[in-house]
This record gives C-alpha cells, sequence and structure tokens, in this order.
C-alpha cells in the first residue's frame, strides 16, 4: 500500500459510490438494485479504510465492521421482503410492483 | 484493576439501562412468546406480561436518569468515553418515543386479530425501534448513531411488511426498505467524509474541528451535502419524500402510525443533533439549502393531500408537510426555533396518533376503513369517535385553543426573531391550505349520510388511548405551562 496517495483511494471510493447510485437509479430488478445499494456500502467502507491508514488510528476501520453488519442485517431482511413480494406477484420487475399510487 | 470495570464503568451502565431494558424485553418476546403463550387465543396476553413491564422499567430508568440530573445540577451525563450523552434533550425525547410506543402497543391488539397476524414478533419489534431510537437522541458518536438508526429502521421495514399475505404490505415495505437502504449509504458516505476531515467520530470533536474550516470548503459541503440527503429522507423531506405515502398506506394501520411520530422524532432528534453540533459551523452553506428543501416539502405536502382519497395517504402527506414545519424551527436555529420543534414534535406525537387511531377504529372484518367516503356521517354512528376526529384534525391544521396552534406559533416567532419573513409568510399560507383538505375529512364526517352501519372496531385499549391522546392534545393547547417547562428542559444540550 506505500507510494500509493489517499486521493487514489479517495477518488476510488467516490467512483464506486456513484456506480452504485446509479445502478440504483438505471437498473429495474429488484436483486440488481439491492446490489447496489451493497455496492454503496461497500464504497463507504474503502473510504472509511483509507481515512484510517491515513490517520494511524483504528476509529475507522470499527465503523467498517458495524457498517458490514449493517448491511448483513439489511440484506436478511431486504431478502425476506423481496421473497414475499415474489411470492404474492411473481415478479421482480420495481415497475410492475406498483399498486400504491396516487 | 479490573479490566472491564475500565470499559464498563457504573456510569456506562446507568446511562444505558434505558435501551438494555428495551432490548432484553424486546428479544425475551421473540424467544419466549410461544413457551409462555402457546395458545393463540391468549395473544391478547403478551401485553401485559411482556409489554407493560418492559416500557415501566425503561420508563423508570429514565426517570432515574431525569432525577439524576435534576438532584447533581449538571447539565449532561457522558458514558462511553463520550459515545453516549444523557442531557435534557435526549431525555425530552426518550419520554415521547415511550409514550408513541405505549400507545401503539395499546391499540394493536383488536386491529392485528382482525387482520389476523396478531403475534408476539410484533411487539418485540415495537420494543426493539425504540431501543434503536434510544441511541439516536442519546447517541452522541457517529457509529452509535448510525447503528441506532438502523436498528429503527430495519424494525420498521419488517413491522411495514408485517401482513405477509397482504400484497400492500409487501409493496409498501420493499419500497420503504430499498429507498431507507439506498440513504442510509449517503449516510454512511457523509460520516466518512467527517471522520476523515476530523479524524475522530465524536460529535464534539469533530464540531470543533469544523468550525475552523470555511463553510464552503468543498470537502465540507460534500459532507454536508450527503450528510443531509441521508437525514432528509428519513424525515420524509421533499425531494426525499416518495418512500412517504406508499409506505404509510400498505402498512397496518398501526404501524403507520408508530411510523409516523416515533421515526419522525427520531429522525429530527438525530437531525438536530447533527446540524446543531458538527454542522452549526457551516450553517452558511446549509442555511439555504434547507430553507429550499423546507419551501418544497410544505408545498408537495399540503398541494398533494388535496386530491387524496385515502385517509393514510392523505395524513401521510400531511406529515410530509408538518415536516416542513419542524424544519422551519431548525433553519432559525435560535433557541425559541429549537423549543419550538420540541414543542411541535411533543404535540404532534398525540395529534398524528390520535387520527391514526380513529381509521385503526374504522377497519371492520370485511372494511377496510380507508377512503374518506368511510367517514361518511360518522357523527350519526358514533358520535365520541367523529368529535375526537374533530379535535385532532383542528389541531393538525394548528387551529385555537389545539395543541397544534402552539406548535406553529413558535416556529413562526423563531422564524420572526431571526428576519426569516419569506419562510414565515410562506408557512403561514400553507395553513390555510391545510386548513383546506383537513375540513374535507370533517365535511365527511359531519355533513353527509352514513354509508355503512356497523360499529366501529373499538376495545378498551383503544379507548383510554383516543381519550388520553384527545385530552393531551385540548390541554397542552389551553394551559401550555408545564409542557412548555418540559420543552424548555430540551435546550441543554
Amino acid at each position: 500500500m506505500t507510494g500509493v496517495p489517499l486521493s487514489w483511494y479517495l477518488i476510488l471510493s467516490a467512483l464506486l459510490f456513484a456506480l452504485g447510485v446509479a445502478g440504483f437509479l438505471f437498473r429495474r430488478n429488484i436483486i440488481t438494485v439491492f446490489m447496489s445499494i451493497e455496492l454503496m456500502l461497500n464504497a463507504v467502507n474503502l473510504s472509511f479504510v483509507a481515512f484510517s491508514y491515513q490517520l494511524k488510528q483504528v476509529n475507522g476501520h470499527i465503523f467498517t465492521f458495524f457498517v458490514m453488519v449493517v448491511a448483513a442485517a439489511e440484506a436478511a431482511v431486504g431478502l425476506a421482503i423481496i421473497l414475499t413480494v415474489f411470492k404474492n406477484r411473481e415478479t421482480l420487475n420495481v415497475d410492475e410492483v406498483n399498486s400504491l399510487k396516487n | 484493576m479490573n479490566p472491564i470495570s475500565q470499559y464498563y464503568t457504573a456510569t456506562d451502565h446507568f446511562v444505558l439501562v434505558p435501551a438494555i431494558m428495551l432490548a432484553l424485553f424486546g428479544c425475551a418476546i421473540l424467544l419466549l412468546d410461544t413457551w409462555i403463550i402457546p395458545n393463540p387465543s391468549q395473544r391478547k396476553w403478551l401485553l401485559p406480561v411482556f409489554v407493560l413491564p418492559g416500557l415501566g422499567l425503561t420508563g423508570f430508568a429514565l426517570w432515574r436518569q431525569q432525577a439524576f440530573l435534576a438532584a447533581s445540577g449538571s447539565a449532561e451525563i457522558t458514558a462511553f468515553q463520550g459515545a453516549l450523552t444523557v442531557d435534557g434533550f435526549s431525555l425530552f425525547f426518550n419520554w415521547v418515543f415511550l409514550i408513541a410506543s405505549l400507545i401503539v402497543a395499546l391499540v394493536s391488539y383488536k386491529y392485528l386479530e382482525i387482520e389476523g397476524e396478531h403475534h408476539g414478533e410484533y411487539y418485540g419489534l415495537i420494543l426493539l425501534a425504540q431501543s434503536g431510537m434510544f441511541f439516536l437522541a442519546t447517541g452522541t458518536d457517529l457509529v452509535t448513531l448510525f447503528i441506532g438508526l438502523e436498528l429503527m429502521a430495519l424494525c420498521f421495514y419488517i413491522l411495514v411488511g408485517f401482513l405477509r399475505t397482504d400484497k400492500r404490505s409487501n409493496e409498501a415495505a420493499m419500497k420503504y426498505l430499498i429507498l431507507g437502504a439506498f440513504s442510509s449509504g449517503f449516510l454512511a458516505y457523509g460520516f466518512s467524509l467527517l471522520y476523515g476531515m476530523t479524524g475522530s467520530t465524536k460529535l464534539r470533536d469533530i464540531a470543533s474541528t469544523l468550525a475552523m474550516r470555511d463553510a464552503w470548503d468543498p470537502m465540507v459541503f460534500l459532507a454536508m451535502a450527503t450528510t443531509a440527503v441521508g437525514l432528509l429522507f428519513k424525515i420524509s423531506a421533499v425531494p426525499f419524500h416518495m418512500w412517504a405515502p406508499d409506505a404509510y398506506e400498505g402498512a397496518p394501520t398501526t404501524v403507520t402510525a408508530y411510523l409516523s411520530v416515533a421515526s419522525k422524532a427520531a429522525s429530527f432528534a438525530f437531525l438536530l443533533r447533527i446540524f446543531m453540533g458538527p454542522l452549526a459551523a457551516s450553517r452558511a452553506s446549509w442555511e439555504p439549502l434547507l430553507s429550499i428543501v423546507a419551501i418544497l416539502t410544505m408545498t408537495v405536502g399540503n398541494l398533494a393531500a388535496i386530491s387524496q382519497n385515502n385517509v393514510k395517504r392523505l395524513l401521510a402527506y400531511s406529515s410530509i408537510s408538518h415536516a416542513g414545519y419542524m424544519l422551519l424551527g431548525l433553519i432559525a436555529g435560535n433557541p425559541t426555533g429549537i423549543k419550538g420543534v420540541s414543542v411541535y414534535v411533543l404535540v404532534y406525537v398525540f395529534m398524528n396518533l390520535g387520527a391514526f387511531l380513529v381509521v385503526v377504529a374504522l377497519r371492520r372484518k370485511d372494511l377496510l376503513g380507508e377512503d374518506v367516503e368511510d367517514l361518511a356521517g360518522l357523527i350519526h354512528r358514533s358520535p365520541g369517535y367523529a368529535i375526537l376526529m374533530l379535535v385532532f384534525l383542528l389541531s393538525l391544521a394548528g387551529i385555537p385553543p389545539t395543541a397544534g396552534f402552539l406548535g406553529k406559533y413558535y416556529i413562526f416567532l423563531s422564524l420572526v426573531e431571526t428576519g426569516h419573513y419569506l419562510l414565515a409568510v410562506v408557512g403561514t399560507l400553507y395553513v390555510a391550505v391545510a386548513v383546506y383538505y383537513y375540513f374535507r375529512l370533517v365535511r365527511s364526517m359531519f355533513q353527509t349520510d352514513a354509508s355503512v352501519t356497523e360499529p366501529l372496531a373499538t376495545s378498551l385499549g383503544l379507548r383510554v388511548s383516543l381519550a388520553a391522546s384527545a385530552a393531551l392534545t385540548l390541554a397542552i393547547g389551553i394551559y401550555p405551562e408545564p409542557f412548555l417547562r418540559l420543552a424548555q428542559s430540551s435546550l441543554t444540550r
């Protein structure tokens, strides 16, 4: 890791985050949308670890663990909810799950 | 030289007891409910066996903290090296959460029986969600706040989708989950930048380091903007409000009631902690941004509510517009403004819960009871409920002598004090719009003939909660002194 400046990590993290946001906005499959959110959270992890390494602290590393736990819990709850949606409707397309609207 | 006592002191324990009680009883319900109450027909015992003792002990722990603060004369108790802070602010909000949980737990029994989904998990999730809210109001560290937010949000995702076989409930849960997780991503990104710039996750250290930087520094601005996006999602401010009407409409009505008051109060506690703490120094950059958001929120909330025919959806848009009013208090930012937000939150809990409780009573075995027409002729069928609903709607519209007027009064007063005249004028104009759609409901209740003659689904808990909410809505409006003192105590932060 020596020689690679902090800014490179931050740019990579920002790019990954932007990719996640783009995936969230433009993909229509619920599972893919969910994976895009995981990508955003992992971009956050990368930036935490990079900052933590730069600052020679462990705070950022610890935050990373908590973000991972949250991501895992969200995936567990999220997939369960997606499963019930699929059971009731036989579709995973976000646009077709639209019985609630003005 | 006991190594453990260094990391978990008596003070730490004292501060943590409310959360321990909530988590303990929440998990106890999840693990033991079918063991202690094996017969599904006896589920009504869940409430006195688990929920009331849990909430009671939490209340006792909070009361002891309050007494300790009053006796010691100090402004705050910090624990876990500054990760948690008990002060007037955190205690005020924790009392609000406790009241909301208690009322919702009391009214849910009959409703869930009708829906055929009365399970112990429901109460367990309510208690666990409240422990998340405890950390949102008490936390003063980015990690604690983030975990508290997620704990609360995860419980709410499940609660919103609690009616497993109902398509609308599934859909609401899915939309809430996807958008909620998305906003958490933004929030976490903002937190990582705040940490990177300051080298600390403690709000106090972040505040002192950021105070030395320019508000328009691009890094500070990016951190502020991403954090704000995450927070504004949670309070359902426009343009991040899309989840609210769908989640409110699809969720079980009791959960909608809980979501609309407790989750909103907790998110506002979180918002105030962040914006009046670490981001206080960059006010120059966020004040114009939040002013635009507040105006948009009041506009969309009030205008979209006019054309709604589903009462839950109408109240969802009305709660969006209320979030806009509360934001105005933060924008004014002086002690009157913050006190105004506290008063507003307190008042909002009673009036909004009350309005939703009437909708809960309208749900019958074969009748959804969510449309404006379902309120028709309520005054002839159940005059008591119609009168109570009238009180809640008057209060939501902000008409004296009800409590809603008081909340709006302090918000507008603070805006005038700080010279935000334009915002005050816009806010006042939208009150007139709000009166129109609230009175659509009143007209339906009082002027049209009853289409359905089936009696309302009531229970003892529901009647007690409704009476208490209405009494407090009127009491705060007529004799506000003690409640204002309570809100004043939330200023010690």
